[in-house]
């Protein structure tokens, strides 16, 4: 499927289809209400955005995309939540 | 206020919202197009004039440099942050690292995941080093680089290893890493001005080769100390939120 944007290069079929899949994503991780399950949620979306973004040619952006969506912002509220569940017993 | 009021005034924020949202989709320009001109010449003046093949880099770090020295500081003051949060308190004190999360039963890491976080390690360590080094080249870059070299540190504690990972993330050698990453970047553009140019200047011999390791100046030196800086701010935030999790108690618990 090729959609035509006046005056401008086209998006291609591999592009569409994580377009889609990234929205679908960024509903999954705001209905999903557990914050652990959440945050694994969030990780993966991390990785669909990074994905996006290589397709759309910016490799930089998706490497910065990689280790920060996918790598540090769950380990860090991974950390936070063991500490927040610790304090709540 | 009733629920219908509520509710109504509800509805018209969201179509007043989705109105304005759609008049402003309007004025951007089509998918794919840039309408400006410095892209374009950056794009075609930057392998000659700044011997860097990784033009993102060569943005950054140069002809950008400035405003990447303010991100990076945004980062070192976020670090500080968290570290000032989460120093240990009156009334708290450290007890054996053990996990302390309620309502879950205690399982030992599985041989699964040490196996695969000891095999990672040294990769992630290269990977995190070749990304530093190779800004000038290639898509990378000492941020992307330090982050990698930070998540190579959680992997030693991944395997199991929270006594290894406590004494590879000592606090202050991680301050002072990420404070000498920093100031050294500050350093860089500050000695620009000793030869009466403007800061952040590319003084450095480019080499002669652009995409070789060795050239394009300051971009691979700044990229350098920003991965310096940078595996150290994250490798430090973990270590303390790790310390929090694990360690540090109240007293009297």
């Amino acid at each position: 499927m090729i959609v035509a944007v006046a005056g401008g290069p086209s998006l291609d079929a591999l592009q569409v289809t994580l377009l889609v899949i990234v929205a679908a994503g960024a509903a999954l991780v705001v209905l999903t209400r557990e914050p652990v399950r959440q945050v694994i949620v969030l990780s993966a979306y991390g990785l669909l955005l990074a994905l996006l973004f290589l397709t759309l040619q910016a490799p930089d952006v998706s490497l910065s995309e990689l280790v920060v969506g996918a790598i540090v912002l769950p380990i860090l509220l991974l950390a936070a939540l063991a500490k927040i569940k610790r304090d709540v017993k | 206020m009733t629920p219908s009021v509520r509710r109504w005034l509800c509805l018209a924020a969201i179509a007043g919202f989705a109105g304005f949202y759609l008049w402003g989709l309007q004025g951007l320009p089509g998918f794919g197009r840039y309408p400006g001109p410095y892209g374009n010449i950056i794009a075609s003046h930057a392998v000659e004039q700044a011997h860097a093949t990784g033009v993102v880099s060569a943005v950054n770090f140069d002809y950008r440099g400035f405003d990447t020295l303010g991100e990076e500081f945004i980062l070192f003051i976020a670090a500080t942050g968290v570290a000032t949060v989460l120093r240990r308190l009156r009334g708290e004190r450290r007890g054996v690292p053990v996990d302390q999360v309620g309502g879950r039963e205690q399982t030992g890491t599985s041989d699964a995941v040490r196996v695969m976080a000891v095999l990672l390690v040294g990769p992630m360590v290269l990977y995190g080093w070749y990304l530093t080094s190779h800004a000038q080249t290639s898509p990378a870059g000492g941020f992307q680089g330090g982050v990698v070299l930070a998540s190579a540190v959680v992997l030693v504690y991944l395997a199991g290893q929270f006594q290894a990972f406590r004494r590879i993330t000592p606090v202050g050698l991680l301050e002072t890493a990420e404070a000498v990453g920093a100031g050294s970047f500050v350093a860089v553009g500050l000695s620009a001005l000793a030869y009466g140019l403007a800061y952040l200047t590319n003084i450095l011999p480019l080499g002669h080769q652009p995409g070789a390791v060795d050239s394009s100046g300051t971009i691979a030196l700044i990229s350098f100390f920003v991965g310096v800086e940078v595996s150290a701010a994250f490798a430090m935030m973990v270590a303390e939120l790790l310390e929090q999790a694990l360690v540090i108690r109240e007293t009297g618990t």
